[in-house]
């Protein structure tokens, strides 16, 4: 018979100052690791949620983000005339062409500029956007200088709220209304008229073409008609692939410096939870000895020490993922490196991200806690007694 | 007891008790006796008599709630925390059961240590312990490390340290409790020898019957009250 | 001096654990350096641009052009001592991962303007000489093994095309600061092919760069340059450079501000490794130190063993993390080179990294200090037996 694991657990208990600090180590490791996935699964959830599947967009070769893209008119005309493109209940084909430009807005707070995507939209954009809804005000009137603001710009931007105007293109623009597009990269944009936005910005030319697939599956060979076409500079990419792209630098960058520092804070609760087993089990020579003594067997007290240092993972790395949810209160709000575009992404805990957190903090107990638990099983009874 | 020569130590009236969660348990009771310069006293009695804590009072580390103790004319009933250390320093030497020597200094920085109290120099300190080493007869063994000492040798070192800064009274708690049978002999007639040669007055507790043989005087203790045996 | 010997004997005596917590604050001394030195690059750009030259651009946003037609009205400008102008190419080398700064520039205006990057005088006249020439720093130059006379070709994402330029010259930068990840060829090469591919965006500067006679005019010019220029087509926005690269930071800001509170966090958890190994390594001393006491050391002492002891061992460790951060360092600058081009460590950080082990020493000690100096003797040597 093994030892039963309420001797582990209540010699957590009796030790408690101990106890506390380890676990508050492994909880803080555990935060961080969780916080760092959280974010990257924030962010990449906002760029990849922001497209849909079945569409796809258009823009200038080598562009790396519609901002530098420019698509002339005759080639958006080409476009629309493709057979991948899916037809509408009006008859009319479920495209969009639109315009793309950063302006400088300051922040509600700060004060400080940041740059704000404005998309000129055209009367299908809804229609292939279902993720964004308007739920104040309204959509703005053709030919008029007015916009609609994602929930993000007109929380955070000063001017980006309802009945609030923006400046630009030497004109005053009114905000009419407020779109929803949950945690996607739209909640971060101002739409207006395609045409007006053209005429203000004076661009002749669009910045990319969206439209919906008749057939999923024809994809690639649209994409390989347009790119292999002389007369067009273009390429085509699945919506989801294209936002997804455009995290992948920062991404990346979080993910890197999150497992990084992961890797050196578990190093750290690793050695906290080590000295502290060694600890408990220098104290406890002679207790160990008796279970010996009575007949336990190595293996039982192996497990009983192992089985400990565990608890104490598992404590702390449950404290550590508690605190880490709270962090879905809180939005981030920063420049993506390659659009040099504002977005705003909150962290993202998924079931994925909380079992691999408790799984980590189980690792951490079990490499802090095995050598000392070795070094209790291997005693000799004899020596284990006469130690007091 | 002579008279000429006044008691070393004078407890009058004296009462302690301790607190455990809410209730208060006495532990000694009205004790009042004296202790003669250059005498050997043992204190016995049952477990939980309140020998050790009697002994505590005696040499300073512990208050009473009532009466008044002096050793050696000086009344430390109510000395200060900071005056009571350096009363001690100077003035009460203690044996252990078990020997408490500092694990990382050698039997010579062991001895030493009380000195470093006092103010003396290097070469007086070294004079001093080494004294009191020759007096146990430990010399050889100065640069050793408790840990490399058996039993024995390490209440020997124990007992020089008591002895170094000449104090006016000696404390043994249990002094032989975890000796084997020649090693507490040894320690005993050391102890012997102290009182007998170098006139020390010696207050130790004890559950050994060998031990207290040794003694002039015992007394028992019992519930908090103090009765008389003699040797 | 006794107490010194104590305290360093004790530290030594439980060999595993302290060796253990020293590698604990090593390993914290060295991410808390490392990521102060992340916090310092992402800043440098700032710290080191000029406070006495000026950038102008369109108020509207950095994607939006001004006319070429600007800048003899710049020059106009009393207190302008000299105007250049530019775009941000923002061409491939190859692919996305070897990313570095490329302008198209008037090239002599420029140089002049920057003294800092110093370049030989036959490189600087063959540069100017060729239209199709271009100059990188010498940092790029060993990154890629280009020798003068290669043949550089970026791919255009902004502009777009395969460019092709000849190397002219490798330029040094000044100070350590100076950037040297950066390639500079011929506006006039840009444009021209604007003209024949593009022509409705030829003869448009992305930035116009600003030299001043005097630094105590900087407001006031860039006050008039934008004065000038209000309610026109293309109005303007200029400030320092120092300003405008702080205002580039500030929009990456919020994870800037993670980073560093991260940093902080990393001191706090081996904060607690430390106290707890203090706080054990007290508790099984207690009869020590009341043996002490009864032998007249004070409380004072007692406090000074145990803390001296925390401070020693948190010492240590930070001595040795201060120097693992410089291989560590190195190796950032080698291995993520995408995102760092420079990363070196400052003298500031080694002193932010001692104290910080300091402090790891000291908070560490508090309790046990406390505890060991205020046992009660009685309580003390009750412990054992």
């Amino acid at each position: 018979m093994g030892i039963p694991y309420s001797y582990s657990f209540r010699n957590l208990w009796t030790r408690r100052l101990t106890t506390v600090l380890t676990a508050s180590g492994m909880a803080l490791v555990v935060f961080v690791f969780s916080a760092t996935l959280m974010l990257a699964a924030g962010l990449q959830k906002t760029l990849v949620d922001t497209g849909s599947y079945d569409n796809v967009i258009v823009i200038r070769k080598s562009a790396t983000s519609e901002v530098q893209s420019g698509v002339e008119r005759l080639q958006a005309s080409i476009i629309e005339s493709q057979p991948e493109v899916a037809i509408g209940e009006s008859g009319q084909p479920l495209l969009a062409k639109e315009l793309v430009v950063l302006i400088n807005i300051p922040k509600r707070g700060t004060n400080k500029p940041a740059n704000v995507v404005i998309r000129g939209i055209s009367a299908r954009s809804l229609l292939l956007r279902p993720q964004a809804k308007l739920v104040e005000g309204r959509m703005p009137k053709p030919g008029s200088a007015e916009v609609v603001a994602g929930k993000s710009i007109a929380q955070r931007f000063h001017g980006g709220g309802i009945g609030e105007t923006v400046r630009f293109g030497m004109r005053n623009w009114i905000v009419v209304g407020v779109f929803d597009a949950g945690n996607t990269g739209f909640s971060s944009e101002i739409w207006g008229d395609v045409d007006q936005l053209m005429q203000a910005f004076r661009r002749p030319v669009y910045s990319s073409v969206t439209f919906k697939l008749r057939d999923s599956s024809r994809f690639d060979e649209f994409k390989t008609r347009i790119e292999g076409d002389p007369r067009l500079t273009l390429e085509a990419k699945r919506e989801t692939r294209f936002y997804q792209d455009q995290s992948e630098m920062m991404a990346k960058f979080l993910r890197i410096l999150g497992l990084t520092l992961t890797v050196v804070f578990s190093l750290g609760a690793v050695i906290g939870a080590m000295i502290t087993m060694y600890a408990a089990v220098a104290q406890r020579i002679a207790e160990i000895g008796t279970l010996r003594a009575l007949g336990f067997q190595k293996g039982s007290i192996l497990a009983a020490f192992v089985l400990e240092s565990l608890f104490l993972g598992l404590i702390g790395g449950s404290a550590g993922l508690l605190f880490a949810s709270f962090l879905q209160f809180i939005t981030i709000s920063t420049m993506n490196w390659q659009t040099f575009a504002e977005l705003a992404f909150s962290f993202t805990l998924t079931f994925d991200i909380a079992w691999k957190s408790l799984a980590f903090s189980l690792v951490m107990g079990f490499v802090g806690g095995v050598l000392p638990a070795l070094r209790a099983a291997k005693m000799n009874i004899v020596d284990a007694l006469r130690a007091s | 007891m002579d008279p000429v020569i006044p008691p070393i130590v004078v407890i009058k009236d004296l009462n302690k008790s301790y607190r455990r969660g809410s209730q208060i348990i006495p532990v000694l009771n009205n004790i009042s006796f004296d202790i003669d310069d250059g005498e050997f006293l043992a204190l016995m009695g049952p477990s939980g008599s309140g020998k050790s804590t009697l002994l505590n009072l005696i040499a300073g580390i512990d208050k009473p709630d009532s009466g008044a103790i002096s050793v050696g004319g000086t009344d430390i009933t109510f000395l200060g925390e900071a005056e009571l250390a350096q009363w001690r320093s100077a003035n009460v030497g203690f044996i252990f059961q078990f020997y408490n020597l500092i694990p990382v200094l050698t039997a010579f920085e062991n001895v030493e240590l009380p000195l470093l109290l006092a103010s003396l120099s290097r070469k007086e300190r070294r004079e001093h312990v080494e004294m009191a080493l020759r007096m146990v007869n430990l010399t050889d063994r100065m640069d050793h490390y408790p840990g490399q000492l058996s039993g024995g040798q390490q209440q020997r070192v124990a007992i020089a340290r008591a002895v170094v800064p000449d104090p006016a009274i000696l404390v043994a708690d249990e002094p032989t409790g975890d000796l084997d049978k020649t090693s507490a002999r040894e320690i005993l007639e050391l102890m012997e020898r102290l009182v007998h040669e170098l006139g020390k007055t010696i207050i130790m507790v004890t559950h050994d019957p060998r031990a207290a043989e040794k003694a002039h005087v015992v007394r028992n203790l019992d519930k908090g009250v103090l009765n008389n045996v003699h040797t | 001096m006794f107490i010194l010997k104590l305290l360093i004997r004790n530290a030594l005596r439980h060999k595993l654990r302290t060796s253990l917590t020293v590698i604990g604050i090593a390993i914290a001394i060295v991410a808390f350096g490392l990521l102060r030195t992340l916090v310092g690059v992402w800043y440098s750009g700032a710290e080191h641009s000029s406070a006495s030259r000026l950038v102008t651009r369109n108020a509207i946003s950095l994607i939006f052009p001004l006319p070429l037609s600007y800048k003899d009205r710049i020059r106009q400008i009393p207190g302008v001592k000299a105007v250049s102008y530019g775009n941000w190419f923002g061409g491939i080398y190859r692919d996305e991962k070897n990313f570095f700064a490329n302008y198209a520039v008037e090239p002599a205006s420029y140089l002049d303007l920057y003294p800092e990057i110093v370049l030989p005088a036959e490189q600087k006249a063959a540069f100017i000489r060729d239209r199709k020439g271009c100059i990188v720093g010498q940092k790029l130059a060993d990154l890629y093994g280009w020798r003068i006379g290669d043949m550089i070709t970026l791919r255009g994402s902004i502009f777009p095309g395969q460019w092709e330029f000849v190397l002219r010259g490798i330029y040094r930068g000044a100070e350590k600061s100076t950037e040297e990840r950066v390639l500079l060829f011929h506006w006039d090469y840009l444009n021209e092919t604007m003209k024949k591919t593009t022509p409705r965006r030829a003869d448009q500067v992305g930035f116009y760069m600003i030299g001043i006679t005097t630094p105590d005019l900087t407001a006031e010019v860039a006050l008039k340059v934008d004065g000038m220029f209000r309610n026109s087509l293309a109005e303007t926005l200029t400030e320092t450079e120092r300003a405008f690269h702080l205002g580039f930071i500030a929009m990456t800001e919020a994870i800037v501000v993670a980073i560093q509170i991260v940093s902080y966090m990393v001191i706090v958890i081996i904060m607690i490794v430390a106290a707890n190994t203090m706080a054990m390594t007290a508790r099984e001393r207690i009869t020590e130190y009341a043996t002490m006491k009864t032998l007249g050391f004070g409380a004072v002492h007692i406090a000074v063993i145990v803390f001296g002891e925390s401070i020693f061992i948190a010492m240590i460790g930070g001595a040795i993390g201060v120097l693992l951060t410089f291989p560590g360092a190195r190796w950032i600058e080698t291995e993520l080179s995408q995102y760092f081009p420079s990363f070196s460590v400052s003298p500031g950080t080694v002193y932010l990294d001692l104290l910080a082990a300091c402090m790891i020493g000291m908070v560490a000690a508090v309790f046990p200090t406390w505890r060991g100096a205020t046992i009660r003797i009685a309580e003390g040597l009750r412990r054992i037996g």
